[in-house]
């Protein structure tokens, strides 16, 4: 769908080069096309009309450059302006100067609040070293304040709770109360989801608001949620007056249109994004990736940040010269397959990759299990082995098969692939881009 | 007329659970529920039928029209291929006369979108004993709830025994919520301990059915998102367990889609479906503003029917889904 936007609006816009300027119904016919994959993406329809019209201003009389493609820049210019619109850059939290800092949560039943509230917690102990704790003032779904004390606990966090049978409004005071006792820094009240136009659970909400007066309130969307994205965001900034936005599930495939049409109906930022089933799986929300993914651009930053972590600078040279020279042995590939396994599972990553979004490759099956015998076999090579994988004939072939649990031809397979591995990154080290194509053919 | 439980459902009883109940009664219930669901759906009546009244009912149908009527339907989250569809098909029967004015495409436009609503075998049959119904979802969607409440009604409307297999056995506290289903419903929970093998559960609550000769084996499952694929591989496996215990389950496979899901709804049942074959939206939280027209979108391009939907809190708001009644609540004022 939208990774071929910038293709779609090539082919709409093939013949404005000779011309050297986009002419009105080159961009009426561009605007069109980024009015579907914006409605594709969930973005509001309103939202997309303000923001289509806004765009053609732009793109009005715009000089066709000579390194981007027509196509390509009305998409760099639908992009900036996306990014712009999403608040150019991230927001944080502010912290009040007498601790404790409440920050209260909101949002509709299955947004994702109480996990939220879990993973909010274990970043601000780990990223600023705070004492967090954590009330549960869910009294009305069963065992939401159950699962608020599991997670609680495994964020790190202390977690105050009165059963169901109490007000929430009660168990929130009282909560500020103990926070403020025990000298925590940060208090997170976790609320129960409720619908944005059920008048008595609003009603509480407000409550709740007035009686531990919140430094900060939250509102979790998920990032799934269609065109009725903005009338929750209208409602709830009118009663919670929200300050910022979580979203959650990021990491399935949804485009996260809603983002873009509740930053732009409130103006309250999205401060945090929610991208997985554990709890350190969650980050500061970035408007320039977001308006990538909208766009199906894939989330270079993103994908570029994870590796950093997992990959120290010396590292990364030294291995940049084996490459060159051809001296890269397999016990290099070994610690390499394990620093990217420890990334995460290769098909996320994959669907991270610009361009790939959508694309065959990105569905490509990644079989970890695979890897793990790809381990199991380098693990049982000598060193010897290792370093000079020509060595590999025979009785040593039989003699790894066994230690790993494989065959002999597996054994043949992993040694084959490692050498054309071995000449397609000296190419790369050497400046060569790899034919992704005819790499996906090999793999078949 | 409105679907009730007794035309949802097919059963043993010779001419269907129905005729164990007197008609007056049915007949309340079902007015009770239009009530209900016209209620739930003031919101979100409100906001469509005003964009197409607004604009249909003022005569001659011109590019406007059509231009409000697409902008009405993406509103509803219904999606651009399947409006382009339902747009393109009400202009030209205009083009052919058919329609003329804006009350005639309203009417037709209700008709039509209860048209592509209805796809597939819209009935659960619960003949088979037990009768296994596996549901799955994205986290989130109401699976445990709605489980509650599907139990709860097969136990107190239609007097079936039902087993519950608690196999979300990831989430902190799934078990504990849906054992107070149980308790409610008057329903057997099989549980085991937390982070245990799901098809286990699973394979354990068809046993303890037939050990009890129950009659409906409801399976709950783990939230996920369809792109994790360790998981997706998982629920298959949690499919092919029920299926070597009993060879012809699961039955019934219903997936729990939120109605405030925008286009990637459409992804879930794909995904879903193909990893476990769904039978049968439940289309939950439909009482707020959202239109839940996602659920076309997945009955017109991947031809799953709705078969429930959710319209509140209450246990009586899970109710079986009627196309007539959805395009109408959702047109009509």
């Amino acid at each position: 769908m939208f990774d071929s936007l910038a293709d779609k609006l090539q082919g709409t816009l093939a013949g404005v080069r000779q011309r050297g300027s986009l002419s009105e119904d080159d961009i009426a016919r561009a605007m069109r096309e980024i009015r579907l994959a914006l409605l594709e993406a969930d973005v509001n329809f309103k939202v997309v009309k303000q923001f289509t019209s806004a765009v053609k201003e732009r793109c009005l009389g715009v000089e066709v450059h000579k390194q981007l493609n027509p196509g390509q820049q009305v998409v760099k210019i639908v992009n900036d302006e996306l990014t712009a619109l999403m608040g150019g850059h991230s927001a944080g939290l502010t912290f009040s100067p007498r601790p404790p800092t409440v920050i209260l949560m909101a949002g509709l039943q299955g947004s994702g609040k109480t996990t939220a509230t879990a993973k909010l917690a274990r970043y601000l102990r780990e990223e600023n070293g705070s004492s967090v704790a954590v009330a549960a003032c869910d009294v009305y779904r069963p065992a939401a304040v159950e699962q608020l004390i599991k997670v609680g606990l495994q964020a790190g966090a202390t977690v105050y709770e009165q059963g169901t049978d109490k007000d929430p409004v009660d168990i929130a005071r009282w909560a500020w109360d103990q926070a403020k006792r025990d000298g925590k820094d940060v208090l997170i009240v976790d609320t129960a989801g409720r619908l944005h136009v059920d008048q008595a659970l609003m009603d509480e909400l407000a409550n709740v608001r007035k009686a531990v007066k919140p430094h900060v309130v939250l509102l979790v969307v998920d990032a799934m949620t269609g065109q009725d994205a903005v009338n929750v965001a209208e409602q709830f900034a009118e009663v919670a007056r929200f300050d910022g936005v979580i979203l959650s599930k990021l990491d399935g495939d949804a485009r996260g249109g809603a983002a873009l049409s509740v930053k732009a109906v409130t103006g309250k930022p999205i401060m945090f994004a929610s991208t997985g089933e554990k709890l350190p799986d969650f980050e500061r929300f970035h408007p320039d990736r977001m308006a990538q993914r909208i766009l199906g651009m894939g989330d270079v930053m993103s994908f570029i940040e994870r590796a950093e972590r997992t990959i120290e600078e010396d590292d990364a040279k030294e291995l940049e010269r084996k490459m060159r020279k051809n001296e890269f042995t397999l016990e290099d590939f070994l610690t390499q397959l394990k620093r990217v396994r420890k990334m995460g599972p290769l098909t996320s990553l994959l669907g991270m990759m610009p361009g790939l979004a959508g694309h065959q490759l990105s569905k490509m099956n990644v079989d970890e299990k695979e890897l793990d015998r790809v381990e199991a076999m380098i693990l049982s090579m000598t060193p010897q082995e290792r370093a000079r994988p020509e060595l590999i004939k025979g009785s040593r072939r039989l003699r790894i098969a066994r230690g790993s649990g494989t065959s002999v031809q597996q054994v043949n397979q992993l040694v084959k692939q490692f050498g054309e591995m071995r000449k397609l990154m000296r190419g790369l080290a050497q400046g060569k881009m790899p034919d992704l194509g005819a790499l996906m053919r090999q793999q078949r | 007329m409105a679907r009730d439980w007794y035309d949802l459902f097919i059963t043993d009883f010779p001419g269907g659970a129905a005729a164990e109940v007197p008609q007056t009664g049915r007949e309340q219930e079902r007015r009770g529920f239009f009530k209900r669901l016209r209620e739930n759906m003031k919101k979100t009546r409100e906001a469509l039928a005003a964009e197409v009244q607004a604009t249909l009912f003022e005569g001659d149908l011109d590019e406007q029209t059509w231009e409000r009527l697409e902008e009405a339907l993406i509103y509803a989250d219904v999606g651009a291929k399947t409006t382009a569809e339902v747009v393109e098909r009400l202009e030209q029967e205009a083009q052919e006369g058919q329609l003329v004015g804006g009350e005639q495409l309203t009417k037709r436009l209700s008709e039509l979108l209860a048209e592509l609503a209805r796809t597939g075998d819209e009935h659960i049959d619960i003949r088979p004993d037990p009768t296994v119904i596996l549901v799955v979802g994205v986290n989130g969607t109401g699976k445990t709830t709605s489980i509650g409440k599907l139990a709860w009604h097969l136990r107190q409307t239609l007097g079936q025994t039902v087993v519950i297999g608690a196999a979300d056995t990831f989430r902190a506290a799934a078990v504990e919520q849906l054992e107070r289903w149980g308790e409610r419903a008057g329903c057997d929970v099989v549980k085991g301990p937390e982070g245990s093998d799901p098809g286990a559960v699973a394979f354990d609550a068809i046993a303890r059915g037939r050990e009890r000769a129950a009659d409906v084996v409801i399976i709950d499952t783990a939230g996920r998102l369809h792109t994790q694929r360790e998981l997706m591989a998982e629920l298959e496996k949690v499919k092919r367990v029920i299926s070597k215990q009993m060879p012809d389950a699961p039955h019934e496979t219903l997936m729990t889609v939120d109605a405030t899901t925008g286009q990637n709804g459409l992804r879930q049942a794909q995904l879903f479906g193909q990893a476990v074959n769904v039978t049968g939206i439940v289309l939950t939280k439909l009482d707020g503003t959202a239109k839940g027209g996602i659920a076309l979108a997945i009955a017109n391009e991947l031809n799953i029917p709705v078969k429930l939907i959710g319209i509140g809190e209450k246990l009586e708001d899970l109710r079986p889904f009627d196309p007539d009644a959805f395009a109408e609540a959702l047109l009509t004022a």
